[in-house]
């Protein structure tokens, strides 16, 4: 048995590795989509595109002004002098906020009246546009009541008291809040996924539709280890990219890794049992490697939008959170996430370990099966 | 070109698609599953943040800056803690998001004009939520500072004062700020971005993998009717596609739909027949399946899902890839798309991104048309 695994490994790995435009794609494809994940994906909101209308062009629209821009979430790119500009520029997308002053805000700032400004948002990216008002108030409401103090400290003569509250953070695990050591960790998680997953829900079926399988069927080589043999290669190449791209997180993006890294590779042989499982069962499925490739990526959109990645799973609803628990890159981003910026071990990790381990062993069961119906 | 063998090719590039009903249900289905996901699961709103509440002070000063807190609607669930012992293990299970740390003499220090330290501590794992909900925090201690200045300027000035500053926000385009209003538009590009990764990228591919290729090139059929011939069939599912989106994007999800039908229709035409000429261009070169699809992948269906400002604001990104951007087509795309949807601005503001994209296609075809060689090497 295992001198003809090994015969099927070596014609496996010839296979891979023939094509030198295929190493590249193992190699090379992996860093530099955790080059540009690392880099695009943030959210985090800084210098908003900020127009300004000030048609009172006092100290204190100015000094208002300051106040926006001097929190580093607004960046002054232009000048608008009236209303249609202020349509034309948030229509073409040149600002994203537009801070509008009328005459006099500078005189009812002065005269202790209300004094009203104007902040027009483009709501297009409401997330954005949610944390952006939030700032603005936030700024407001600071600037209300440095004018209040000074009032008071102008009417009675004495140093006004520092601000009532202060509040102090503290971020546990990820104490300067840097979104890449999240997402970074996550990439891992999910290129290992894509790749693992549509190469191997390709293999099977590239043979298939070559003609290449009544080749193999003729051999002596039994079931087990023929999917082994479609297994280990991938599995190397699991690794391999395990290890390309945590090099690329820890030493290009400073991304702390705080946990165990061979608990890390463990983990990593669970979860590729289960992405293993799902690819060789859609090669089994599938006639011609299009619809292999296809139904893979039908699985993939949804396993890689539900599982956290991006979108917290506490925000959907219900129904879907507990479809949530199928899905093995969720209990992979917990393991994955957990090592790197938490640092927990084994004692934690265990039940996504074990489910992992459950539904990796359920999917291969399920992909042999189905291997022999299309066999015989 | 010969009109004849052109549809000829068509016709024989349509058989395929509809040979295999899987294939031709998930060109259709995924695109419906993805905006069923993202206008009914998917959303980046934080609100109602799990929070714990360790309150040392107990006097009313405390209990007032707390029900600001419960008062917002990005709070809920205030969990009481009395150590911080407590605090760890509800952030520890995720029972809470945030804990919020009253000092024991909170109320005589605010009382006294002296600053009271109140300490927020965040799970700061997903950082991105940890600073929105730190965002609402600072704002809500902001407006409570506020309201104890204004009670200290009208105590020492002996008469009602109103707030100096009233700051009016109004939000354009997307007055309820939802995402699905964001995502929706975009989504149209990264669909058709996905057809033209998964359909025309292997189509050429597979005829030189299985042989038949050698059966085209002794057929009389030129190049320019091949590449259009089978462009085809996949160009019909994109718009299929399209038009399923705006439909269910529309009447479904309610996202406004407020610029000019034609426009948009225009506009899907030039992408969809930029990116699919793309899909095909990777298949002449690379003239195998699994190669083929993953290089698709990596100059299709990644950057118009990262690098097109599609979820990831662009203006966050680095300076360099931000000049990268602007050689990703689904970035203008989904700058027409959010423009025609949600701003209702008409061809005076879309129009330079139209002309890009024109181009693209033009480009792509031209290239699609001068790579594909009817030879055998």
């Amino acid at each position: 048995m295992f001198d003809r695994l090994r015969h099927m490994l070596i014609k496996e790995f010839i296979q891979i590795y023939r094509d030198p435009r295929m190493r590249a794609v193992i190699m090379i494809v992996p860093i530099i989509q955790v080059m540009i994940f690392g880099y695009a994906v943030t959210t985090d909101v800084r210098n908003i595109r900020t127009g300004i209308m000030d048609l009172d062009n006092s100290v204190a629209s100015r000094a208002l002004i300051s106040r926006f821009t001097g929190s580093g979430y607004f960046q002054v790119v232009e000048r608008l002098g009236n209303d249609a500009d202020i349509r034309s520029a948030l229509d073409h997308g040149e600002v994203k906020a537009v801070l509008r002053f009328d005459r006099g805000f500078g005189e009812d700032i002065g005269s202790g009246k209300s004094a009203q400004v104007q902040l027009i948002l483009d709501g297009t990216d409401s997330n954005t546009a949610g944390i952006v008002l939030n700032y603005a108030a936030k700024i407001a409401s600071e600037f209300n009541q440095r004018v209040l103090l000074e009032r008071v400290e102008r009417h009675n003569g004495q140093k006004p008291p520092p601000p009532p509250v202060e509040l102090r953070l503290r971020a546990w695990f990820n104490p300067n809040l840097v979104s890449r050591d999240y997402f970074v960790p996550g990439v891992i998680a999910l290129l290992l996924m894509v790749i693992s997953m549509v190469l191997s829900s390709i293999s099977i079926v590239r043979e298939k539709e070559i003609g290449t399988i009544e080749q193999i069927m003729v051999t002596p080589i039994g079931r087990l280890e023929f999917i082994l043999g479609k297994m280990l290669p991938f599995v190397l190449i699991g690794y391999v990219d395990v290890v390309l791209i945590s090099l690329v997180a820890v030493y290009w993006f400073n991304v702390p890794i705080v946990g165990n890294p061979l608990l890390l590779f463990l983990s990593t042989g669970f979860y590729l049992m289960s992405t293993l499982g799902v690819g060789l069962f859609i090669s089994t499925v599938s006639q011609t490697q299009q619809q292999a490739l296809m139904t893979a990526f039908f699985f993939l959109q949804p396993a890689i939008l539900l599982s956290g990645f991006i979108f917290p799973i506490a925000n959907m609803p219900r129904v879907v959170q507990v479809l949530t628990y199928l899905d093995p890159l969720r209990y992979f981003l917990v393991i994955i996430r957990g090592i790197f910026l938490k640092g927990v071990g084994f004692h934690v990790l265990w039940p996504q370990m074990l489910a992992l381990t459950l539904l990796g062993a359920a999917l291969l069961a399920l992909a042999s099966l189905r291997f022999h119906k299309t066999l015989a | 070109m010969s009109w004849r063998r052109y549809l000829a090719v068509a016709r024989k590039e349509l058989t395929h698609v509809l040979r295999d009903p899987r294939a031709l249900g998930i060109s259709i289905g995924l695109p419906m599953l993805l905006l069923l996901l993202f206008g009914v699961a998917l959303t980046l709103d934080v609100d109602q943040v799990p929070m714990v509440v360790w309150d040392q002070s107990q006097t009313p000063a405390s209990r007032a800056l707390i029900a600001d807190f419960s008062g917002s609607p990005y709070f809920s669930d205030m969990g009481a803690a009395s150590s911080y012992r407590q605090i760890e293990r509800q952030i520890d299970h995720n029972r809470a998001l945030i804990a919020l740390v009253v000092p024991v003499d909170f109320a005589r220090r605010v009382a006294s004009g002296r600053t009271a330290q109140v300490q927020a501590i965040v799970d700061g794992s997903d950082a991105n939520t940890a600073s929105i909900v730190v965002g609402y925090a600072d704002a809500i201690v902001a407006r409570y500072n506020q309201r104890l200045s204004l009670a200290l300027a009208q105590r020492t000035l002996g008469r009602n004062l109103p707030l100096p500053l009233d700051l009016r926000s109004r939000v354009w385009f997307n007055t309820e700020m939802e995402s699905k209003n964001f995502i929706v538009p975009g989504l149209i590009a990264v669909i058709m971005m996905l057809i033209a990764a998964l359909l025309t990228s292997l189509t050429i591919a597979r005829e030189w993998e299985t042989g038949t290729m050698e059966q085209l090139i002794s057929t009389p059929v030129k190049a320019t009717e091949l590449v259009l011939g089978k462009l085809t069939p996949y160009f019909v599912i994109g718009m299929i596609d399209m038009v399923v989106s705006v439909v269910l994007g529309r009447f479904l999800f309610h996202v406004p739909l407020r610029g000019d039908l034609g426009l948009l229709l225009l506009a899907s035409t030039i992408f969809l027949v930029g990116s699919l000429a793309m899909g095909l261009e990777i298949s002449v070169m690379t003239k195998n399946q699994l190669l083929a699809s993953q290089v698709a992948l990596m100059a299709t269906f990644l950057p118009a899902f990262l690098l097109s400002g599609f979820m990831f604001p662009i203006e966050n990104m680095p300076r360099v890839l931000q000049l990268v951007t602007y050689l990703v087509p689904a970035r203008y795309f989904i700058t027409v798309l959010r423009d025609l949807f949600l701003k209702g601005v008409g061809w005076s503001v879309v129009w330079g991104d139209i002309v890009f994209l024109a181009a693209f296609a033009a480009l792509m075809l031209g290239i699609a048309l001068k790579k594909f060689h009817k030879r055998l090497d």
